[in-house]
């Protein structure tokens, strides 16, 4: 099979962006090896996780072989170029998604951590003083989320509302996997103490209006939290334009190492939040008795942090501030708009999720019957993708209930970053092809 | 392919033809099984007479690996005693873990040496045992419901 030969003529190499993809497949190692006894890797699975330019391994390697230590607690040359090193990580993350003050951004190990850092924050709010009024909530709240979530954007929050006696609410979702903002005002009312919803959903691509729902979500006085995994590795983010209060993400989507997640918080909101893991590194004082707490960002950052995480981190914003991200959101637009045409001549595919490239992302799911118009598993397509080099995902996605909405058991998914080409998509359907052909023995 | 060795031949009939699928009555457990990570469900039902696997019906969804194992499954343990038919679980258990190294005797475990070949995919193991788990745990509480029964009917 020919997979990176095959690139069409005038699609990514056309591109009027100026962004030369093949030149980026360069700084990704990975991307050049073979599987299964030497076929190409077509990866398709970025939503699961990304690759890593050689920019972020070499980062780590020079932390760990000339400054590692720990960090804020030394007083010797390399405790304070770590604590350097990985405060400037925080700078870098802070810039690239337009926080005003690097006070805002939390290290966490996850988006799941950031999200569960806001939930448990408020329940903590409980026993909190007049200043934590505003995360405590109780029976009558109700805590507002999508039918779209990541489970680390439900769970957390069905935890929460067992903790405390509110009742979770969510938007539903229409045919086409969008979400249904029509009766918002029913579903976000007075009693809503916060919102939490995905940016760009991992399992249907949708980006969401995020203007609209914190427009009403103000309205009423509820705080919101934006998941934002699937958007801010892939278009350029700015909190302030947002207009959120949370925006929670990870560093293992976005090009960096796994192990390192970042909430960035209001600064108003982080002063008065109440910690959520206790431990060294959060404290102002400490007695046998009580403790007070260090001011954000330490006051959610207990223990010894991920602290070559970070620092690569701060190297996987570089480089994509470096191809910037207007680029990299436009080439993975035109991937995405090219393999919605070409999946959607699949025969027996169906899009689960938006059928054009308008306001979606590079995440495509989708399942697949075979010509007795029969639905093939998608464990069986993904198994004899893999065959031909090919990586997708298969199953719920982390996402049961939009499965559920849309009647099916699972889907597989073909997700995009700046590295995928339209030559990949090809060989995507020219491997479903084969997955068809396989079953029709 | 090298995928033949997974997908053989008598799966994909197995697959494309289920034996003793549909709820059935009468039984003496139910019990639905999932596979989280993929969304693979099995409902299945068991009845226990004289310590005979009398019946075994299921409905389930999932992939051709684990749809094909529940049919292969209940052919192999249905009219057999609840001990052999345990002494096949773990047959198929032990091929399943084998990674690859072990064919299966077919004098037992019959059309189920075919998945063989899956158990070179870890992935995929766990589709070929869902449908023998469920059967496992429905059967244990059928037996545990007959003998916590008879002591009833003596009295």
């Amino acid at each position: 099979m020919t997979i990176i030969e095959t690139r069409q003529p005038g699609t990514v190499a056309a591109s009027t962006s100026g962004f030369d993809v093949e030149r980026v497949r360069r700084d990704f190692p990975i991307l050049a090896r073979t599987v299964h006894d030497g076929l190409p890797l077509v990866y398709l699975d970025s939503a699961a996780t990304s690759q890593k330019p050689l920019a972020v391994l070499d980062a780590e390697r020079a932390y760990y072989e000339r400054h590692n230590a720990n960090v804020h607690r030394g007083i010797h040359v390399l405790a304070e170029e770590a604590t350097a090193l990985y405060e400037q990580a925080r700078d870098k993350i802070a810039a690239f998604v337009g926080a005003t003050d690097r006070r805002e951004i939390v290290f966490t190990k996850n988006s799941s951590e950031a999200l569960n850092l806001v939930a448990y924050a408020m329940s903590n709010a409980v026993s909190g003083g007049a200043e934590a009024a505003r995360f405590r909530l109780g029976p009558g709240d109700e805590v507002v989320i999508t039918e779209m979530e990541h489970h680390s954007n439900l769970v957390p929050w069905q935890m929460l509302c067992a903790r405390t006696g509110a009742t979770l609410r969510w938007i539903g979702l229409t045919e086409d996997g969008r979400l249904d903002v029509a009766h918002l005002d029913e579903i976000i009312t007075e009693r809503a103490k916060v919102v939490s919803f995905v940016h760009q959903s991992n399992i249907l691509g949708t980006v969401n209006p995020v203007e609209k729902i914190v427009a009403r979500a103000r309205e009423v006085g509820a705080l919101t939290v934006l998941d934002g995994s699937q958007s801010v590795p892939h278009m350029p983010i700015d909190v302030v334009e947002l207009g959120v209060d949370f925006l929670a993400f990870t560093g293992h989507k976005m090009c960096g190492p796994t192990g390192i997640g970042v909430l960035w918080g209001r600064r108003e909101l982080l002063e008065v939040m109440p910690p959520f893991l206790g431990g060294g590194e959060m404290i102002e004082v400490v007695t046998m008795e009580a403790s007070t707490y260090a001011a954000p960002p330490h006051r959610f950052e207990a223990g010894t942090p991920m602290i070559s995480q970070a620092v690569g981190l701060g190297a996987a914003v570089d480089y994509l501030t470096g191809l910037g991200m207007d680029a990299i959101a436009a080439h993975e637009h035109e991937v995405t708009a090219y393999a919605i045409d070409a999946l959607s001549a699949v025969p027996g595919l169906r899009i689960i999720g938006p059928p054009t490239a308008q306001d979606r992302g590079g995440a495509i799911s989708f399942v697949l019957r075979d010509s007795d118009d029969r639905p093939l598993h998608p464990h069986d397509v993904g198994q004899i993708l893999d065959e031909q080099g090919i990586a997708v995902r298969v199953g719920h996605h982390c996402a049961r209930p939009v499965c559920l909405r849309y009647g099916v058991p699972a889907t597989t998914r073909a997700s995009f970053h700046l590295y995928s080409t339209t030559a990949e998509v090809d060989a995507l359907v020219e491997g479903l092809d084969q997955v068809r052909r396989f079953f029709l023995r | 392919m090298k995928l033949d060795s997974m997908y053989q031949e008598i799966i994909l009939d197995h697959y494309r033809n289920p034996h003793h699928r549909g709820l059935r009555d009468p039984f003496d457990a139910e019990v639905h099984h999932v596979n989280p990570t993929c969304g693979d469900e099995v409902t299945l039902r068991v009845r226990v007479a004289d310590g005979v696997v009398a019946d075994v019906s299921y409905e389930s969804e999932g992939c051709s690996i684990s749809q094909a194992s529940a049919s292969v499954m209940a052919d192999l343990v249905i009219g057999k005693s609840v001990a052999a038919a345990l002494e096949l679980e773990r047959e198929f258990l032990a091929l399943m873990q084998s990674r690859g190294t072990q064919e299966g005797d077919e004098d037992v475990l019959e059309d189920a040496v075919a998945f063989s070949g899956v158990s070179k995919y870890p992935a995929r193991v766990k589709c070929a045992l869902l449908s023998w788990m469920a059967w496992k745990d429905a059967t244990a509480q059928a037996t545990g419901a007959v003998q916590a029964a008879v002591p009833e009917q003596e009295k």
